[in-house]
């Protein structure tokens, strides 16, 4: 058994705590976050599949690393209900509901029919000051808010991250975290009809470990069957 | 060839948890849908079964299977 050559990927998971002390700084630092929103979406649409969640992802490492290297997770398995489609695709919803919802406050504040709140939403209920991180620079106020808005989101799917890392397996919350959910179902609808075949491809009642389906191919798949 | 193989069930969300503690380099995620153990190489050790989030790694016997 040899051991896995480290690459500089490996290291990304210093970008969570980077980018919540930032915010907890200067709130426009918030706005970084897009990056982490939009590449994974331009991966998974470009063909890169979830390579993403896979190599790149800062948070999925980052709770790797709390969890079991620092032994902080209690590493019990994910309850049924967690990784239950319902939850999965009611949570993505739910995250996209609260982000467009983030985007109209956005607006509101933009088009001058709502001020500024210089505070951050916390499990998108809790109100907390957050004004010192905000310097009232030369930025229009619905930056200010849209950073606001983003950086509440981060910190709170953050938090929920934490939590199931220490009661569950450390990077639990890669089984409903909405961009992970997003791009699995972007890969599928560019897989289609590939998909379908390789699912129906085995014909066996129950596995034989003939290595078939694992080839994952569309040739080798047919041929199996 | 090893007796033990590690199968992957529908609940795989690809996150590549797998791939990440695989000592073998045995798997790797099919086109970004689910995780795809090469059976040539898996020894079943388990490795990938105790670290998936999901659940969604079974460790089989392979004669059992057969």
């Amino acid at each position: 058994m040899k051991n896995k050559k480290k690459h500089w990927y490996d290291y990304l998971w210093i970008v969570t705590p980077i980018y919540l002390g930032l915010g907890f700084f200067n709130i426009l630092f918030a706005w970084l976050g897009m990056i982490f929103f939009c590449l994974p979406l331009l991966i998974a649409i470009f063909g890169g599949g979830k390579q993403y969640c896979n190599r790149y992802c800062d948070r999925g490492q980052f709770l790797s690393l709390l969890g079991k290297r620092l032994g902080l997770s209690r590493n019990r398995p994910t309850p049924n209900w967690m990784r239950s489609k319902v939850f999965r695709y009611g949570f993505l919803i739910f995250f996209f509901a609260m982000f467009f919802q983030m985007l109209y406050v956005t607006w509101l504040v933009g088009s001058g029919a709502q001020s500024l709140r210089e505070v951050v939403k916390l499990f998108w209920t809790f109100k907390v000051p957050w004004h010192w991180a905000y310097h009232g620079t030369a930025v229009a106020p619905w930056v200010a808010q849209f950073a606001f808005g983003f950086y509440s989101m981060m910190l709170t799917s953050t938090l929920i991250g934490l939590v199931v890392m220490v009661l569950y397996k450390p990077r639990s919350w890669c089984v409903f975290c909405p961009m992970g959910t997003t791009t699995q179902l972007i890969c599928k609808a560019r897989s289609g009809k590939e998909l379908h075949q390789a699912e129906n491809a085995c014909t066996a009642k129950s596995c034989a470990a003939c290595a078939g389906c694992s080839t994952g191919t569309e040739k080798e798949a047919q041929d199996h069957a | 060839m090893p007796k033990r193989f590690a199968q992957v069930n529908d609940y795989c969300v690809a996150c590549g948890t797998c791939i990440a503690v695989c000592p073998l380099s045995a798997i790797s995620v099919w086109r970004g849908i689910i995780a795809q153990v090469d059976l040539q190489r898996c020894v079943g050790c388990g490795k990938c079964a105790a670290e998936c989030p999901a659940g969604a790694i079974e460790i089989k016997n392979r004669e059992a299977a057969q």
